[in-house]
């Protein structure tokens, strides 16, 4: 049986390898771009560890989103709407640190509540411009909204796809608000022209290279905490209450509080990956709360495998890899290439990039036995593997 | 106060017997003859009457076969058991003071009564061992189930429970892959682990192969004795083979009941159901 404890989460083969992977290659590009001269082409652009840190901010989103769909069968369309309101609350800090260096060089208003003759902050911004009060707003919005959002759904049983189309009515709605000036978080143009994160320049590099470490920490600590919970009793109960819910409120679970928790949990994660997302590309507006934002996120995740977690981080490099690529190549394509992704996975690959790894990991040693032994062993059971 | 009211099971005993129960209401009390008592039973659908006067008692230990033919109420007398269909008329006691037709499903599973249904369902990408981890009896909290891992105690009654019904060697086993006999047996493994003092069996060989049917027969003779069990069956070659006490059913009420020989020679009996 699986056991698990904080202990073997972190120590097992799966967590060695992933914590291993992630590190190295974070590793590899920070050396390449601190210590390699720029003229060699052995270096790594500013830009790349840039975009690394995006992908690796993706990756924790997509995670965040597998917990709750790959483990607990949640389709959530909505899963932007958390990672943006963690942008968000960043964002507030960022423009509280531009101070009076702004276009209008107002010591404590942002720009655009000048441009709008608002004379004080709105009272939802007071804090903001503590480091401290930012993080926990950066879990708590996200979270507490979740969870409100949560209790009211999974209380009145409401699942499948009714459940997956009111996520997506929550984000659209919130875009929809995020738009407007009156709401005080800068309308249309949203919160940008960041100058500092806790005094440092976000335009130097090594401001950069730090944040690319920050987040491959988070995303480290994400998937230890999320390994944890999986492999413990609460994650098997999760999981039976994606394969059959009322089943398992017969054995005598609240399969509420168990979705509940768990989606809690993941808008928490998703909000941090949005946190570290903004700082790194600059900007945050009402686009990131986008209904087709949403399910690119469902697209990564079926693309690299459900219910593995580290399935999702590939799938979210992956897609996102290839649409920097394409994008480049022929913009105006990518919606359908992406559409057509999702299409091809969803026909031949449902469990994913790993999903496919396992198939062809299990022919080659079925062909390597029948090699070793000359004769194909019949009456040996084949080693279990969950079905799709 | 009506008469019946005056007369229930808990209350006789309190005024025939003051002062001599140590017994907490709400407790199971098994220190009455029988395990179950139904009394009297109606139960009825849109003037269709499901079961009829149905009277029976079932004592502890004991392993009871119930047939009849289609109709004849066997279902609807396990769902008065387990809460699921209120009785019209009637009573039904779980030992001496646990009053079933005022019990929750929830609350009646608690007490001690388990039902295995006829079509299995275990969960299907998590091994035998856990779904008996998931059918335990014990705090079933998001909190608890967090940051408490099994214990080496209750990882030895899972081992022991898969023994029982000797799927030990798929103890590892995704249930999904199990063969249709294993999962029927994995689903009594899962009844087990509730601890019940009566199991309710609904058609447990329903598909099953000649072997698995041997097995499964073995199987519920062994659990008779430490639990007292109730099998609905159609297959009269099955029930002959663990001979056992059998009630026939017929019409929502007991047309016979006694060992098998002298159910088969009624002719009542032969005249409804066998001999057909």
């Amino acid at each position: 049986m699986r056991h698990s404890d904080l202990k073997t989460a972190l120590t097992d083969r799966a967590a060695r390898w992933f914590i291993g992977i992630l590190f190295g290659a974070v590793a590899l590009v920070v050396l390449l771009n601190q210590l390699i001269p720029a003229d060699s082409g052995l270096h790594v652009s500013s830009y790349t560890v840039t975009l690394l840190g995006k992908y690796l901010c993706y990756a924790l989103l997509a995670m965040a989103l597998d917990l709750v769909w790959g483990y607990c069968g949640i389709l959530s369309l909505g899963h932007g709407a958390f990672f943006a309101l963690g942008g968000y609350a960043m964002g507030m800090y960022l423009m509280r640190q531009i101070g009076d260096r702004g276009v209008y060089g107002n010591p404590v208003l942002p720009d655009f509540m000048v441009f709008l003759n608002w004379q004080e902050l709105p009272w939802y911004w007071l804090g903001s411009h503590s480091f401290l009060f930012t993080m926990v707003l950066i879990a708590l919005v996200p979270g507490l909204l979740a969870f409100v959002f949560g209790w009211l759904a999974f209380r009145s049983r409401v699942t499948g796809v009714y459940l997956s189309i009111i996520t997506q009515a929550l984000t659209y709605a919130l875009m929809l608000a995020f738009f407007r000036n009156e709401l005080g978080f800068g309308g249309n143009n949203g919160l940008t022209d960041f100058k500092d994160i806790l005094g440092f320049s976000l335009r130097e590099d090594s401001t950069r290279v730090a944040l690319l470490i920050a987040t491959a920490i988070a995303l480290a600590l994400a998937f230890v905490l999320c390994r944890y919970i999986t492999g413990s009793r609460m994650g098997r109960v999760v999981m039976a209450v994606r394969d059959g819910e009322s089943r398992a409120r017969f054995l005598g679970y609240r399969t509420e509080h168990y979705k509940l928790w768990i989606f809690t949990l993941s808008a928490v994660l998703a909000g941090i990956a949005g946190a570290l997302y903004v700082p790194q590309v600059g900007i945050i507006n009402p686009g990131e709360f986008s209904p087709l934002n949403s399910i690119e996120l469902v697209v990564w995740v079926a693309v690299g495998g459900r219910a593995t977690l580290y399935g999702a981080v590939i799938g979210a490099i992956l897609v996102n890899y290839g649409k920097t690529v394409f994008t480049g190549i022929m913009p105006e394509a990518w919606l359908f290439a992406l559409g057509g992704l999702f299409v091809a996975v969803t026909l031949f690959l449902p469990r994913g990039l790993v999903g496919l790894a396992d198939n062809v990991r299990q022919r080659l040693r079925k062909s390597d036995g029948n090699n070793s032994n000359g004769t194909a062993n019949d009456d040996q059971p084949e080693a279990p593997h969950e079905p799709a | 106060m009506n008469l019946r009211d005056t007369f229930r099971r808990d209350r006789v005993f309190d005024v025939v017997r003051p002062g001599t129960r140590t017994i907490k209401p709400g407790e199971l009390d098994t220190g009455g003859k029988y395990l179950l008592y139904m009394e009297n039973i109606t139960v009825s659908f849109d003037g269709f009457k499901a079961l009829n006067d149905l009277t029976l008692y079932i004592e502890p230990g004991e392993l009871r076969c119930i047939i009849g033919p289609n109709g004849a109420g066997k279902s609807t007398m396990m769902d008065v058991i387990t809460g699921k269909t209120r009785p019209d008329q009637g009573t039904c006691f779980f030992g001496q003071t646990l009053d079933l037709t005022r019990m929750s499903e929830t609350e009646i599973a608690g007490a001690g009564i388990g039902r295995k249904f006829q079509k299995p369902t275990v969960f299907p990408e998590h091994t035998a061992a856990e779904n008996l981890e998931l059918a335990m009896a014990g705090q079933k909290t998001t909190w608890h189930t967090l940051v408490h891992p099994l214990n080496g105690e209750q990882r030895d009654r899972i081992a022991a429970t898969l023994n029982t019904v000797g799927l030990l060697d798929r103890h590892d086993h995704v249930a999904g892959a199990l063969s249709h006999g294993q999962k029927q047996w994995l689903e009594i493994a899962m009844v087990l682990m509730q601890q019940p003092k009566l199991l309710l069996v609904d058609e447990p060989i329903a598909g099953m192969t000649r072997q698995e049917v041997e097995r499964t027969a073995e199987l519920l003779q062994q659990l008779a004795g430490e639990h007292s069990v109730v099998v609905v069956e159609h297959d009269m070659e099955f029930i002959r083979s663990i001979a056992s006490t059998v009630t026939v059913l017929h019409q929502g009420s007991v047309l016979a009941e006694g060992k098998m020989q002298d159910v088969q020679n009624d002719p009542k009996v032969i005249e409804v159901y066998l001999g057909e």
